[in-house]
C-alpha cells in the first residue's frame, strides 16, 4: 500500500515536470509580451513589472487583428461547412448505389490522399489563374471563392473517407420505409440520413477545422491583397517586420493563439476523440 | 422507369459537385505536374515549352542542395519517429496510470498541437535566441545556452525538438486509446499470477498496442517528411541554408529561382517516396494482421 502511494506520488511529479515544460513555452511569451525593452533582456524569465496592454494594443493595430481574425473565421467556417455538405451527401450516394463506377470513384478519392500538398501547389497556381473573366471580376486567385473551392477539393478525400466507412455499417431500411412514404431522395438524406450522422460529422468538422484554421502556405500562395489575409498570413508578415520588438511580436502571438484556447476549452472532447477517428484511417 | 431515371438524376447531383471540385483541385493538377516536370516550363504559360525527357530529373540529381536538404530531412524524421514515438508513448503510459489529475495533464500535453506550425516555430524562435541568450550569460554557462539558431547543429536539434513538441501529444492520444482498450480483466488476470508492473506492460502492453504503434509511425513519418512551416518560422533555412528541409528546397526553386519545371520534378519525386513508404506501411500493417 505504501509502496503503491509512493509510485502515485512520483508519477504526479513526472506529469507535472511534462505539463510545465509542454506550457513553458506559453509562460514566456505571455510575460514577455508585458515588459519593456530593457526588461525582456535582462530578465527574460521573470514575471513583468507592471501589466502593460500597449503592446497589445499596438499589436492589434499593426496586424490588423480584427480584420484578420473575422477573414479566418468566415474562411474555416464556409469551406468546412461546405466540405460537410457535399462530403456526406457524395459518401452516402457512394456507399447505397454500390456500383463499378461508384467503387472507382471512392477509390480516386482515397488513392490521392497520398499526394502531398506540395506535389500540385505549382500546377495548381498556375491551373487556378487561368480561371479567370476580367469582365465579371471573376478570378480564383486573390478570392475567398476561389480559396474555399480549394479547401473543398483538399479536404474532400478525407471527410468522403470518414463519411463512407460510417455510412457502410448503418441500415438501409428507414431510408426505403421513407423513399415508400413519398421522400424524394433530397428529403431522405436530409430529414433521415444526415441526423444519423452527427458523431463522424463532429469528427470532419472538427479536423477541418484545426487544419483550415492553421494553415498557411495555401493561402499564402492564393492570397495576394493584405485585406484579406488570415491569421497565420498576417502573424507571417507581422513577425518579420517587428523581429526586433519582441515584446510586440509576443503580444501578437499571444493574440493569434487565444482562439485556439477557447475552442479547446470548450470542446476538448469532441477534438481529442476527432483526432483519434482521423488518424486511425 | 420514368421513377428509375428520376433516381438516377438526383443521385448524380449528390455527386457531381464534389466531383468537379475534387478533380478541377487535385486530379487535372496532378496530371499537368506529372507532364510539366518532363518540359522545361519556365511558370508562366505552357505554350513554347518544350519537351525534355528526363533531363529535369537527372538535374535534381546532380543539384547538390537538393541532394543535402533530402537526406537532412530523412535524418530529421528518422530522429523524429524515435523521439516523438518515446515521448508520445511515455506521456500516454503516465496519464492512463493511476496520477492524479489525468484530464488535465492530458490536455495539457496535446495543445501544442492545436496551435499550427507557423505560429509554434515563432515562439520558439524567441526562446532559442533571446531565453538561450540570456539564461546563458546569467547561469555562466554559455556552452549550453546560446543563440541556438547561430549554429547548424544546434539548428537542427531545435526543429527536433519543437517538432517533438508538437506531435507527442498527437501520438499520445492515439496511444491512450489503444491502451484504454486493454480489457481490464487481462490486466487483473496477471495481477493474481503475480506479475509485476514493468512485465505486465513488457508482456501485455507492449504487444497489444502493435497497432497503435503502426499508426504513429506512419503519421510521424509523413508528417516529419512533409515539415515546412515550422522550418520556415524557427529557421528559414538557415544559418547559411543549413537546415533547409525538402519542401523549402522545392518551394525556392519554384518561388525563389523560378525554376518551376526542376521543382516540380522534384516534387514528383518527393510524392514517390511517400508513396513508397506508405504502401511499404500498409504492406506490413497487413502481414501483420494476417499472423494475428
Amino acid at each position: 500500500m505504501k509502496a503503491k502511494f509512493k509510485g502515485s506520488k512520483l508519477l504526479t511529479i513526472l506529469g507535472s515536470i511534462a505539463a510545465l515544460y509542454t506550457l513553458f513555452p506559453i509562460y514566456i511569451m505571455v510575460v514577455n509580451s508585458f515588459k519593456g525593452r530593457a526588461d525582456i533582456f535582462t530578465n527574460t524569465m521573470g514575471l513583468p513589472k507592471s501589466l502593460d496592454f500597449s503592446y497589445y494594443l499596438s499589436a492589434i493595430q499593426k496586424m490588423n487583428f480584427i480584420k484578420a481574425l473575422g477573414n479566418s473565421l468566415l474562411l474555416t467556417i464556409v469551406s468546412t461547412v461546405l466540405i460537410i455538405i457535399l462530403s456526406s451527401m457524395t459518401a452516402w450516394v457512394l456507399v447505397r448505389s454500390n456500383s463499378k463506377i461508384s467503387n472507382a470513384i471512392l477509390y480516386m478519392f482515397i488513392g490521392t490522399m497520398l499526394v502531398p500538398f506540395q506535389s500540385v501547389m505549382i500546377p495548381l497556381m498556375q491551373y487556378m489563374s487561368s480561371w479567370d473573366i476580367k469582365a465579371i471580376n471573376f478570378s480564383m486567385i486573390d478570392s475567398y471563392y476561389g480559396l474555399v473551392f480549394m479547401y473543398i477539393g483538399f479536404g474532400s478525400s478525407l471527410s468522403i473517407f470518414l463519411y463512407h466507412g460510417f455510412i457502410k455499417g448503418f441500415p438501409r431500411s428507414l431510408e426505403e420505409a421513407a423513399m415508400i412514404d413519398g421522400c424524394n431522395k433530397f428529403q431522405v438524406f436530409w430529414r433521415i440520413v444526415f441526423p444519423n450522422l452527427k458523431p463522424i460529422t463532429v469528427t470532419v468538422a472538427i479536423l477541418n477545422v484545426i487544419w483550415i484554421w492553421n494553415d498557411y502556405l495555401l493561402p499564402s500562395l492564393v492570397l495576394k491583397s493584405p485585406s484579406l489575409r488570415t491569421i497565420p498570413l498576417s502573424t507571417f508578415y507581422f513577425f518579420g517586420e517587428f523581429t526586433i520588438q519582441w515584446n510586440l511580436a509576443m503580444a501578437g502571438l499571444v493574440l493569434t493563439i487565444i482562439p485556439i484556447i477557447i475552442f479547446y476549452i470548450f470542446s476538448q472532447k469532441y477534438i481529442i476523440k476527432g483526432v483519434m477517428d482521423g488518424a486511425v484511417k | 422507369m420514368n421513377k428509375k431515371l428520376k433516381g438516377k438524376i438526383t443521385t448524380t447531383f449528390f455527386v457531381i459537385p464534389t466531383l468537379f471540385v475534387f478533380i478541377n483541385v487535385v486530379i487535372i493538377p496532378f496530371i499537368m505536374g506529372i507532364i510539366y516536370s518532363f518540359t522545361n516550363w519556365d511558370g508562366f504559360a505552357f505554350k513554347g515549352s518544350s519537351f525534355v525527357g528526363f533531363r529535369n530529373y537527372v538535374s535534381v540529381f546532380q543539384d547538390d542542395k537538393f541532394v543535402t536538404a533530402f537526406w537532412l530531412t530523412a535524418r530529421y524524421t528518422f530522429v523524429m519517429i524515435i523521439m516523438v514515438n518515446i515521448v508520445g508513448l511515455s506521456l500516454a503510459i503516465l496519464v492512463t496510470s493511476k496520477v492524479k489529475g489525468k484530464k488535465f495533464f492530458r490536455g495539457v500535453y496535446f495543445l501544442p498541437n492545436l496551435i499550427g506550425g507557423l505560429i509554434l516555430g515563432f515562439i520558439w524562435k524567441f526562446i532559442f535566441t533571446k531565453f538561450f541568450e540570456q539564461l546563458g550569460e546569467s547561469i555562466h554557462n554559455s556552452k549550453i545556452f546560446f543563440n541556438w539558431l547561430d549554429s547548424p547543429t544546434a539548428s537542427f536539434w531545435a526543429l527536433v525538438i519543437v517538432g517533438v513538441w508538437q506531435m507527442a501529444g498527437y501520438v499520445m492520444v492515439i496511444y491512450i486509446a489503444s491502451i484504454e482498450s486493454i480489457s481490464d480483466d487481462i490486466m487483473e488476470a496477471a495481477e493474481i499470477d503475480g506479475a509485476t508492473s514493468l512485465t505486465k506492460f513488457k508482456s501485455i502492453t507492449l504487444p497489444l498496442i502493435a497497432p497503435a504503434f503502426t499508426i504513429n509511425l506512419f503519421v510521424t513519418l509523413s508528417n516529419s517528411f512533409k515539415q515546412y512551416d515550422t522550418n520556415l518560422s524557427l529557421t528559414n533555412g538557415g544559418p547559411f541554408g543549413s537546415t533547409e528541409l525538402i519542401t523549402m528546397n522545392i518551394f525556392s526553386t519554384a518561388f525563389s529561382y523560378n525554376k518551376y519545371a526542376l521543382a516540380q520534378a522534384k516534387s514528383i519525386i518527393f510524392f514517390l517516396v511517400i508513396m513508397l513508404i506508405t504502401i511499404l506501411q500498409v504492406y506490413s500493417t497487413k502481414k501483420r494482421e494476417v499472423e494475428m
